[in-house]
């Protein structure tokens, strides 16, 4: 719980649209852009006067890439809309960046908003008028229960039992130093720093490895890969078309696959989808015996999500057996086409290979179905992981939270290799264990007593 | 019924709550009264005889650098100190003293008993009397009333207590004293709520039937560090203690025992605390432990008892004898005291105030075990503080608050209040967010100025204060201003102490940083050290070492405060507010914090509940500044 930190969030609404915009407020925001920022002219950030702008990338002062071309904007306290000092980072790079940008600005200081805390802040600090206090309390309130709500469901999803076992995993290198520092003269096995060491490797690789595939996080970064697949001439290339849209000025040849293969991206209800057309292999290749069945292969199991398209106006065919054969142990949209036309397929088949939830009757070039597919993707993104639209601010908050923990046990690990005593460690573990629990809900000082107690025999 | 007096401040018990709080009071310039069951029990220690450990020696040395009693009277009857945590980091170093427990009690009587402003007297207080919701004064079972502007219950465990051992139980207090039996239900007419709590202690046994050549002794440390930073030298021939084991014989007797047990037949219906186990407890939650410490500790210089730590229980007297003859050394052991088991009442600490005075009854304030702690320290803690806050009240001052970063005396009193406890509570170092900056060591700096603004530290003492602070401060900017060249004379310290060369200067701050190097050894290539006392020189060489840290957890503090600082209006009402959720409206409405820090420590209150109090906050000051 802070009140003046510094905090950051995305202030352009997700996946949507060619900009997006980071907004910072709070006391460090200039110094924290200062970090990340280079101008373009090679001028000091620093010297930036209020409400102007100025042009540059964003770099990871990791690795000093370019993460993207931007425009910084500063604006000073008290004439913001927080009364805080702002700074904004335009970028144009779409959701990558944006995303990127987010985290480096976490990384580097700021703090993630709360719910409506931009508006809270300029509420307390007297930029909104009284009458508007209900306003905030209701944003506040309700934007809460919407995250509480993505929480809850988190919270029985495999990413919280894997934090919990991380957490309890923590909590047990903490009891330990703990009770041998609140009972010394108790009969307790003594505390190895390398054990430590080692079990907080560990969980730092764990930590990590949650970082890489919160799933959904990776879906959002890369997009969802789908590939589309069927025999020649069921309306794969229609069925593209459809979703693409009027949006299809952001159809993008990606250079570097083959030439044969195209995979474009689209936005589908907020989610970014990377859709891999694998008619182009057929019509390149006329002979059937051909297909290049190892080519199609590697795609659908690089996918996601399989949309597997039939004519209904056909009966099924070695092809089409052949296709279900490679793709029964993936997650498949079934998209049975060409309703219109009089029917000829064996639906029994379809359905004994796949679920019925997953089947969507559809006829293209009538437009009939296209809302169903789009439907359907969505539910595959967020069933049981997350829902609505704060999905991707979640997840942000996650992998913040993942990652400054990470930091507090590296920073543990280095106090005992510098050979300072454990209970100095033990102040950036329970840091760690804190963090976390933001995540589940846990606090720390009762956990570690209760742990201590449970553990260890201890007592008079 | 007559009228016996009136004062400012009145204390009922004497234990180590009641002493600390009537000395505060009376030092404080308050008219004031201290009365106790028994004389003879003032400062008595029912249970183990020493004072201090993990963090309990910390509460002891800032009740001590507040101004009060305790760390001058241990200082004055100790039989052996120790530090503990020496291999550890400052911050968890902690004094223990064993304790004489006779002499103990002597001293502190007669400190009492000089102190000006103050009279004691042996009597019960029956009765308490409230008029609108103000305590105007109190009644005694000798028939007296004493009228009173403000009153300090530290009962400890004597209200309604009962004694248990094994199926023997009958009312009683500790240690075989009377116990009290009509306060309680004057507590629960008031509206105050009550719990039932249970501890226990181990037998007592005759020193000459104790074979010790089949235990280890225990000594005191060689160098003696004072609790009081009002003691110098205050070395002395230590008694030691003796280390033994239980066996298998023991834990099979208890086993085959366990059904004459009280815990476990449900005899005994209070919460015990979970630090402190009774043996039988200990041997049923961990059964593969194949042995546990037995220290049989001193209980003073002219008495044979032994008191023998890690052995309470509430078993009967016949398993005791069994027990107790199966661990090597007590095998002829004449007990001569029986381990019992004691239940008392205590209040809800929820209802009072940080300043420790009831939320509904003006004037009245609670410390010690009857607020659901354990322990001489965490009692005297309580102590110091309600008694300083009673005679503030007097004075129509505003209370002494001291909050999380100001003292682990702040920690527990937060903790009490804020969040409750279902167990006696015990201090421990993990309990403090702030660690690092809570040291024993420090204690001074971090409070006897604080106790000087409320009249309670003495001239001679802040004097001591001023010039160990300018002591201490003076060396650090002296070491800052230190450069060492990469002379053959300074590479060859270091590699001599297993540190790395140096191939330009370094400054002597930056190199006391080093793990490996102390600032005692830098002494040798630092040629213009000071002659400094051991106190400052270990102050110095901490706040250098753990500047880092220690710089850290100052940030986090001063976030801390922010919202610590952040006062709720004590006429607020949260059903006013909208958008609090249910159950945060009833945790607040109960708790009724005093600022928004406190608030946020509730559980129950969410960080939004706390967002929509600020905005609520910031409406009312809007609303007035209209």
């Amino acid at each position: 719980m802070f009140i003046d930190d510094t905090i950051a969030a995305i202030s352009t609404p997700v996946g949507e649209g060619g900009i997006g915009i980071v907004r910072m407020s709070g006391k460090d925001s200039l110094s924290i852009a200062e970090k990340i920022f280079r101008s373009f002219k090679g001028k000091n950030i620093r010297d930036m006067k209020s409400y102007t702008m100025m042009y540059g990338f964003i770099i990871d002062p990791k690795t000093n890439e370019k993460v993207d071309e931007v425009i910084i904007s500063y604006m000073k306290a008290p004439n913001t809309y927080t009364r805080e000092d702002i700074v904004e980072i335009n970028c144009h790079g779409g959701v990558v960046a944006v995303k990127k940008i987010l985290s480096l600005v976490l990384q580097n200081g700021a703090r993630l908003a709360e719910p409506g805390e931009f508006t809270k802040r300029a509420f307390l600090n007297g930029r909104i008028d009284l009458s508007q206090a209900e306003a905030v309390i209701d944003l506040i309130r309700a934007k809460t229960s919407e995250s509480m709500h993505i929480a809850l469901e988190q919270t029985q999803g495999k990413l919280s039992s894997k934090i919990k076992d991380i957490m309890n995993r923590l909590l047990g290198i903490l009891a330990h130093i703990e009770a041998s520092v609140d009972f010394p003269e108790d009969d307790i096995e003594n505390v190895v720093s390398s054990k430590i060491i080692k079990d907080s490797r560990e969980i730092i690789n764990d930590i990590e490895y949650l970082i890489k595939n919160a799933e959904t996080g990776k879906i959002l970064r890369e997009g969802l890969n789908t590939s589309i697949v069927g025999k020649p001439n069921v309306g794969k290339s229609s069925l593209l078309n459809a979703l693409l849209e009027e949006k299809r000025a952001i159809v993008t040849d990606i250079p570097g696959t083959t030439r044969d293969v195209i995979e474009e991206y689209i936005n589908i209800r907020g989610i970014p989808v990377k859709i891999i057309d694998t008619a182009g292999i057929r019509e390149t290749e006329d002979i059937v015996e051909k297909i290049g069945v190892e080519k199609s292969k590697e795609y659908i199991e690089k996918s996601d999500l399989i949309i597997f398209m039939v004519d209904s106006s056909r009966p099924l065919d070695d092809e089409d057996y052949e296709i279900i054969q490679l793709i029964k142990h993936k997650k498949v949209i079934v998209v049975i086409n060409k309703i219109d036309l009089p029917l000829a397929i064996d639906l029994d088949v379809i359905k004994s290979n796949f679920k019925e939830e997953n089947l969507v009757f559809a006829s293209i070039n009538t437009e009939k179905g296209i809302e169903d597919i789009k439907q359907k993707i969505e539910d595959f993104v967020f069933s049981g992981e997350v829902k609505s639209k704060d999905i991707y601010v979640t997840n942000v908050r996650h992998k913040d939270i993942l990652f400054k923990a990470k930091e507090s046990i590296n920073k543990g690990i280095e106090t005992i290799e510098l050979g300072l005593p454990l209970d100095i460690a033990s102040v950036e573990y329970k840091d760690a264990y804190l963090k976390l629990g933001e995540i589940t809900g846990d606090t720390a000082a009762e956990d570690i007593i209760d742990r201590i107690f449970s553990d260890f025999c201890i007592g008079k | 019924m007559y009228f016996a007096g009136s004062y400012d401040v009145i204390v009922v018990g004497a234990g180590h709550a009641g002493c600390e709080a009537a000395l505060a009071a009376a030092r404080m310039g308050c008219k004031t009264l201290c009365i106790t069951l028994n004389l003879d029990s003032i400062a008595m220690m029912p249970c183990n005889p020493s004072i201090g450990g993990t963090a309990k020696g910390h509460l002891v040395r800032e009740v001590d650098a507040l101004g009060g009693q305790m760390g001058i009277a241990i200082d004055n009857t100790y039989l052996q100190s120790r530090m503990l945590n020496t291999a550890k980091g400052p911050a968890v170093q902690s004094l223990r003293a064993q304790a004489d427990k006779k002499r103990y009690q002597e001293y502190m009587k007669h400190v009492l008993e000089t102190q000006e402003n103050l009279t004691l007297k042996q009597d019960e207080v029956i009765e308490l009397d409230v008029k609108d919701n103000r305590i105007v004064g109190l009644k005694t079972k000798n028939g007296a009333y004493f009228e009173c502007k403000t009153a300090v219950i530290t009962t400890g465990t004597y209200l309604k207590s009962r004694i248990i051992i094994g199926d023997v139980s009958y009312n009683g207090g500790p240690n075989g004293l009377f116990p009290a039996n009509e306060l309680s239900d004057s507590l629960k007419a008031l509206g105050i709520s009550l719990r039932r709590f249970k501890t226990g202690t181990p037998a007592r046994i005759n020193r000459r039937s104790i074979d010790f050549s089949k235990m280890i002794i225990q000594p005191g440390d060689e160098r003696v560090i004072p609790f009081s930073f009002m003691s110098d030298n205050i070395d002395r021939v230590q008694i030691p203690c003796y280390l033994t084991y239980t066996t298998e014989e023991t834990h099979k007797i208890i086993r085959e025992n366990l059904h004459r047990s009280p815990l476990f037949t449900g005899d005994i219906e209070g919460v015990g605390p979970r630090y402190c186990p009774s043996i039988e407890d200990k041997i049923v939650k961990f059964p593969d432990k194949e042995r546990h410490q037995i220290f049989v500790e001193p209980e003073g210089e002219n008495t044979e008892e032994m008191y023998i730590q890690g052995m309470s229980s509430s078993m009967p007297e016949d398993v005791q004898i069994k027990f107790y003859r199966s661990i090597p050394g007590l095998e002829n052991a004449e007990i001569m005291r029986t381990a019992y088991a004691i239940e008392y009442d205590c209040i809800d600490p929820q209802q009072l105030k940080l300043s420790l005075e009831l939320k509904f009854i003006e004037g009245l304030f609670f410390a010690g075990q009857i607020n659901g702690t354990s322990g001489y320290e965490e009692a005297a803690a309580q102590g110091i503080i309600a008694g300083i806050n009673a005679a503030l009240k007097v004075k129509n001052k505003e209370p002494l608050i001291l909050d999380r970063s100001d003292a682990y005396i702040g920690v527990l009193i937060d903790d009490l209040v804020t969040k409750g406890t279902n167990e006696p509570y015990r201090m421990m170092t993990s309990r403090a967010e702030y660690r690092l900056l809570l040291r024993q060591d420090n204690a001074d700096l971090r409070l006897t100025e604080k106790g000087y603004k409320v009249g309670l530290v003495t001239e001679e003492r802040y004097q001591r204060y001023l010039k160990r602070k300018k002591a201490i401060e003076q060396e650090i900017e002296r070491v800052k201003k230190i450069v060492l060249p990469p002379s053959e004379e300074v590479n060859d310290f270091l590699r001599r102490n297993n540190s790395s060369e140096i191939k330009s200067g370094i400054h002597l701050y930056d190199l006391i940083k080093r793990p490996e190097i102390s600032y005692e050894a830098t002494k040798e290539i630092d040629k213009d050290r000071p002659d400094i006392p051991f106190d400052v020189a270990r102050e110095v060489e901490n706040q250098i070492k753990y500047d880092g840290y220690i710089q850290k957890q100052m940030q986090q503090v001063e976030q801390f405060k922010k919202l610590e600082q952040k006062r709720i209006p004590e006429d607020i009402d949260y059903n006013d507010i909208q958008g609090l959720r249910i159950e945060a409206r009833q945790k607040l409405s109960k708790i009724r914090p005093q600022n928004i820090g406190q608030a946020s420590r509730i559980s129950g209150v969410s960080p939004a509940d706390i967002s929509v109090l600020l905005i609520y906050l910031e409406q009312l000051r809007r609303k007035k500044g209209e």
